[in-house]
């Protein structure tokens, strides 16, 4: 009787990726109802849209490359992309820029580096900055909160505005989008107003952004989630809100006419998005647990430099690509010491 | 202008100086790219590489005259390494040979010998024991597999046999290749 | 009660489905004598040992039927008394599958003891008479690895041993070999300790144990009270947590001290062994008898009755799993050890060794092979795991390379193969599987590069001794040139001519000797007489 030989281990846990980026997917849930809540169904169309495309240029691009398709679609990274993508796209973009940056992103920083596992950038992000610098019109539509706007948005119309660019009965999407609050922010600032004087528009909500800071709550939830699921480790996420928490503080406290209080930029912009869902994304973050700590604490502090100095009204993505640079190279001066190895 | 053409022909006449200078105070008597080659080369003796033994070869790719690839008991293990000390490309080894071979020793049918000393001769790293009009043999744990002692041998009692795996020389399958793998199947002595 | 032991911990490490329950709550049973004994020639690290017996031999149980080659070697003996039938290749348990020499013996079933010579009292001995005794024994570490115990108890003149440590932590799932010793046989446990603490001259005695096994605990416990010194040895229970019965983990967790790289404990002035072995070497002091049977749990789905048996060294292990009722069901798989370090035999005439603690036999689906291996996504959940906090993720990328200088700047050799990475490794890559290909394939390059060395200084040294007697062939053809060319300068054609000068030569020289001769021996009288007074004394001392 002859036995079949492997090497050991002989065991191993059944469950595998699709898994993980399921249960990341799960961690958003409560988040995209939220966004819902406030900001009507764009969301919803977008992620839709954004995951027909994704998953559909991944299928071409594995048959091109000779791939196997099946199991590289099972695995969910492309449908996280997607959705990442969808959820940090204005609401009622218009269908053919959520397909663009989704293609662009799945083609060019996914596939064409070599699929999963060989992107050295984040490939939502990719997708979003290439937006952002092509489209910056588009990219800068948000809309307010139904509370702020005064009526809601249906579904039906949302379907509408992204698709023809126009809500029905006149109503064009220009007409009922505004700046975000980050943006409000950093052109009040632009016209010498103190942040208190900005904060006084309505845009702002008790703690954040209008809605905003409701959005990031249930975000923040579904990242501790997360944490304790081991689906991420709290590395990164404490090193990007701390390193924004941190240098917030610093220049809040030299000036708060200036610049924002921390809690501002917790609960505004895409800062929980980012430290939980985005930078979190194993492929292009650094894997050592220090290097992890610092390359969170370099996207917390570039995106806040980006924020008050540069010229976008947020720089989660831009810092999430730069960061994704830098991994290799803190990853490398950042090994832990190994067992029997001395402590130097 | 004419400062600037000074100024540059001054500079040029000083490097070159240095350089000179550089040149004689620093010389390197021997090759030393040479040795670092010699180093890499598995030193079987063989002249598969058209050359009359490691160290001719080695200095004949020091001086450019040779490929990388021609060496045939390294195989490629030995053509990356030398494309990485020299920052050439690699590429597949040379010559009519298809693929690596199996590591082979010499071995001596001590029944047809007739003691006639000849492989004795051709040995490259005297690896056979004898004596003339005694059988020969050879030292298994020193012979480099180059076949130099077959062609001598006038009763072609010398045979290139493949080593034979042990559990101390064998190794572990690449993991991309196989995850698992069969035994050669079992003895039938083990039957019983 | 004293207060709990201050314990440390290592990194990571994993929490296992146990599937101890099985075979934990059922006595060990006596396995029958097998029909033959396969005794591999190597179940130690080191150098094999080389028969001493011929086929057809008569052998008693407990005769050396193999001596050390080495110092790294230990003898081996046979388990029982019968006919030595062949000496030859058979399957051992190897990861290769591929067969070794062993000594095969057909048992004559009288189970007839050759002369023993227990010792009384083991304090009577001095360390090396002790060391001496356990290596005649045979006894390795049966742990696992199987390194022989006498060169692990002569730590060497320049390190002394703190802290001696028994292994009972038994940390792999499935396996209660050792844990059934320490609650049947608590007294040999405690008694090999005392011995080893006399070899070692331990200040420090520690057994650990992990607190899945309350029962072991308590009966080594309950036989330390009743020994009569039982002073200074501390029986202590740690976590259960995979792979803490690893020697450097355990070591760490029990002192804090962590053995450094490419070390041994007596480094850090430890000496740890496993449960087992002090058993064995009891019955080898007290009892005079060599390693010669073990615990081994034959257990998993695939067999009908799992248990614990003691069985003989060299029992095929299909004999074991015949009286646990045989096979259960389809079986694919028959592995050697525990699900996270044993090897997979090929088939199941493969014999128990020494070193085996466990006879896994996983019904069809129990332990399914992965699937298909996915991208690394670097999640660095191996990472988070392993026992020696390396980077799996980036050591495996570098293997995967083949680029193994950089995979060894990740400390690459610093791999004890527990298996935890690619047990988490949620992309299902056979991650120790690279690294053993990069170990294996590392070793083969450096005994390539000293043989390449070894050649090359034989090449270099030939062609010397060519060039040397090239030069000494031309040097003896010049002399004869030259002394030809002497005879035809002198000038003497004539043969005749130059014979009468070479007598008249001769004449000449004769007459000088004698005239030398004579005014010696009347000159110079004295000097003779020293050497006349010395071949005197020379025969009065003879």
């Amino acid at each position: 009787m002859l036995f079949r030989l492997s090497g050991s281990p002989h065991l191993n846990v059944p469950d595998g990726m699709p898994l993980v980026m399921r249960r990341v997917i799960y961690a958003l849930l409560p988040a995209i109802a939220v966004y819902v809540w406030f900001f009507s169904w764009g969301v919803v169309i977008n992620i839709l849209v954004a995951s027909v495309a994704a998953l559909a240029s991944e299928a071409l691009l594995l048959q091109a490359r000779g791939k196997p398709v099946r199991p590289a679609l099972a695995d969910g990274s492309a449908l996280v992309t997607a959705v990442l993508l969808g959820m940090a796209l204005p609401p009622l973009s218009p269908w053919w820029l959520t397909t663009v940056g989704t293609v662009f992103a799945i083609v060019v920083a996914k596939q064409l580096y070599g699929g999963l596992g060989y992107n050295p950038f984040n490939p939502a992000m990719v997708g979003y900055v290439v937006l952002l610098i092509s489209f910056p019109r588009e990219m800068t539509a948000w809309l307010p909160p139904r509370d702020l706007t005064g009526f809601d948005i249906t579904f039906m119309q949302t379907v509408s505005a992204i698709f023809t660019g126009s809500l029905g009965d006149g109503l064009t999407v220009d007409a009922v989008t505004s700046a975000s609050p980050l943006d409000t922010l950093r052109i009040g600032i632009g016209m010498a107003k103190t942040v208190d004087e900005v904060v006084l528009s309505p845009t702002f909500g008790s703690f954040g952004g209008k809605g905003w800071e409701w959005v990031d709550m249930a975000l923040l939830l579904g990242g501790l989630w997360m944490i304790y699921k081991r689906v991420i480790t709290w590395h990164i996420p404490a090193g990007v809100l701390g390193g924004l928490v941190l240098i917030a503080l610093i220049f809040h406290g030299i000036d708060p006419n200036r610049y924002a209080s921390p809690l501002f930029h917790l609960f505004s912009g895409a800062a929980m998005l980012g430290a939980f869902f985005i930078a979190t994304d194993p492929v292009s973050a650094c894997t050592t647990p220090r290097g992890r700590l610092i390359f969170g604490a370099g996207i917390g502090i570039l995106t806040y430099i980006i924020r008050t100095w540069g010229g976008y009204p947020d720089g989660v993505a831009f810092s999430v690509l730069l960061m994704n640079l830098a991994a290799p190279t803190i990853d490398y001066y950042t090994q832990p010491r190994v067992f029997g190895h001395g402590r130097s | 202008m004419l400062i600037a053409v000074l100024a540059l022909t001054i500079l040029s006449a000083l490097f070159g100086l240095l350089l000179g200078y550089a040149a004689i105070r620093f010389k390197v008597e021997a090759d030393p790219i040479a040795d670092k080659i010699d180093a890499l080369l598995p030193q079987s003796q063989c002249g598969q590489c058209g050359y009359p033994g490691c160290r001719p070869y080695a200095e004949a790719i020091a001086k450019g005259e040779a490929d990388i690839n021609l060496c045939v008991p390294g195989g490629d293990a030995t053509v990356v390494a030398l494309a990485d000390l020299l920052g050439r490309d690699a590429k597949p080894l040379g010559g009519d040979q298809a693929g690596p071979k199996p590591k082979m020793v010499a071995f001596i049918d001590e029944q047809q010998c007739i003691g006639c000393t000849l492989c004795l001769q051709a040995c490259p790293v005297d690896a056979i024991l004898g004596a003339a009009k005694h059988m020969h043999t050879v030292i298994r744990s020193e012979c480099t597999g180059c076949e130099l002692c077959v062609a001598p041998c006038p009763v072609g009692c010398i045979t290139m046999v493949p080593l034979e795996q042990t559990l101390a020389t064998w190794k572990w399958p690449y993991p991309a290749e196989t995850t698992s793998w069969q035994p050669q199947p079992p003895q039938e002595c083990v039957q019983g | 009660m004293t207060k709990p032991r201050k314990l440390w911990r290592f990194h990571g490490g994993l929490h296992l489905p146990e599937h101890k329950q099985e075979t934990c709550h059922q006595p060990s049973v006596k396995a029958r004598i097998p029909t033959r004994l396969i005794l591999p020639l190597q179940q130690h690290i080191g150098q094999p040992a080389e028969p001493v017996v011929k086929v057809g031999d008569q052998v008693l149980k407990g005769q050396v039927v193999a001596q050390p080659s080495g110092y790294v070697s230990v003898p081996i003996h046979a388990s029982t008394s019968g006919v030595v039938t062949a000496i030859g290749e058979f399957p051992v348990p190897h990861p290769s599958g591929l067969p070794a020499p062993c000594i095969v013996i057909e048992p004559d079933g009288k189970d007839e003891w050759t002369e023993r010579h227990p010792v009384a009292d083991y304090r009577q001995l001095a360390p090396a008479e002790v060391r001496n005794l356990i290596r005649a024994g045979g006894i390795v570490g049966m742990g696992g690895a199987g390194f022989p115990t006498f060169i692990k108890l002569d730590p060497g003149p320049d390190k002394t041993v703190e802290t001696l440590i028994l292994n009972g932590a038994e940390c792999e799932p499935y396996i209660t070999a050792d844990d059934r010793l320490m609650r049947e046989q608590p007294h040999e446990v405690i008694g090999g300790l005392m011995i080893l603490r006399h070899a070692l001259q331990a200040r420090e005695c520690l057994i650990g144990v992990e607190d899945n096994k309350p029962e072991a605990y308590a009966a080594l416990l309950e036989a330390l009270r009743a020994h009569p010194d039982g002073d200074g040895i501390q029986v202590v229970q740690i976590p259960t947590l995979y792979p803490t019965g690893g020697e450097k983990q355990l070591i760490k967790v029990l002192t804090g001290k962590e053995v450094p790289s490419r070390g041994l404990p007596s480094d850090v002035g430890v000496v740890c062994q496993n449960v087992a072995t002090a058993a064995a070497i009891y019955r080898c002091i007290t009892a005079g008898e060599p390693l010669i049977s073990r615990l081994v749990t034959v257990t998993g789905q695939g067999v009908a009755q799992p248990r614990n048996m003691e069985a003989l060294i060299g029992t095929p292990v299909r004999e074991l799993i015949e009286q646990c009722g045989g096979y259960a069901g389809e079986v694919e798989k028959l592995i050697m050890g525990g699900p996270m370090m044993g090897i997979t035999l090929p088939n199941d005439t493969v014999p128990i060794t020494k070193t085996t603690n466990c006879v896994l036999v996983p019904a069809r689906g129990e332990l399914p092979a992965p699937q298909p291996a996915t991208p690394c996504i670097r999640c660095g959940e191996c990472m988070r795991v392993c026992p020696t906090n390396l980077l799996p993720q980036q050591i495996y990328w570098h293997a995967r390379a083949k680029d193994f200088d950089k995979a060894q700047d990740y400390n690459l050799f610093d791999c004890i193969e527990c298996g935890c990475c690619a047990y988490v490794c949620q992309s299902h890559i056979p991650l120790v599987q690279y690294f053993r290909f990069a170990k294996t394939e590392i070793r083969a390059q450096e005994h390539e590069r000293k043989k390449a060395e070894l050649a090359r200084k034989r090449h270099e040294s030939r062609v010397e001794r060519l060039e040397r007697e090239k030069a000494e062939r031309a040097e003896r053809l010049r002399q004869k040139k030259e002394a030809a060319a002497a005879t035809t300068a002198g000038g003497a054609p004539d043969p005749k001519k130059a014979a009468i000068e070479a007598a008249m030569e001769r004449v000449r020289a004769k007459r000088a000797a004698a005239q030398a001769a004579a005014g010696g021996e009347t000159s110079n009288p004295a000097q003779q007489e020293p050497a006349a007074a010395e071949t005197a004394q020379a025969k009065e001392t003879g």
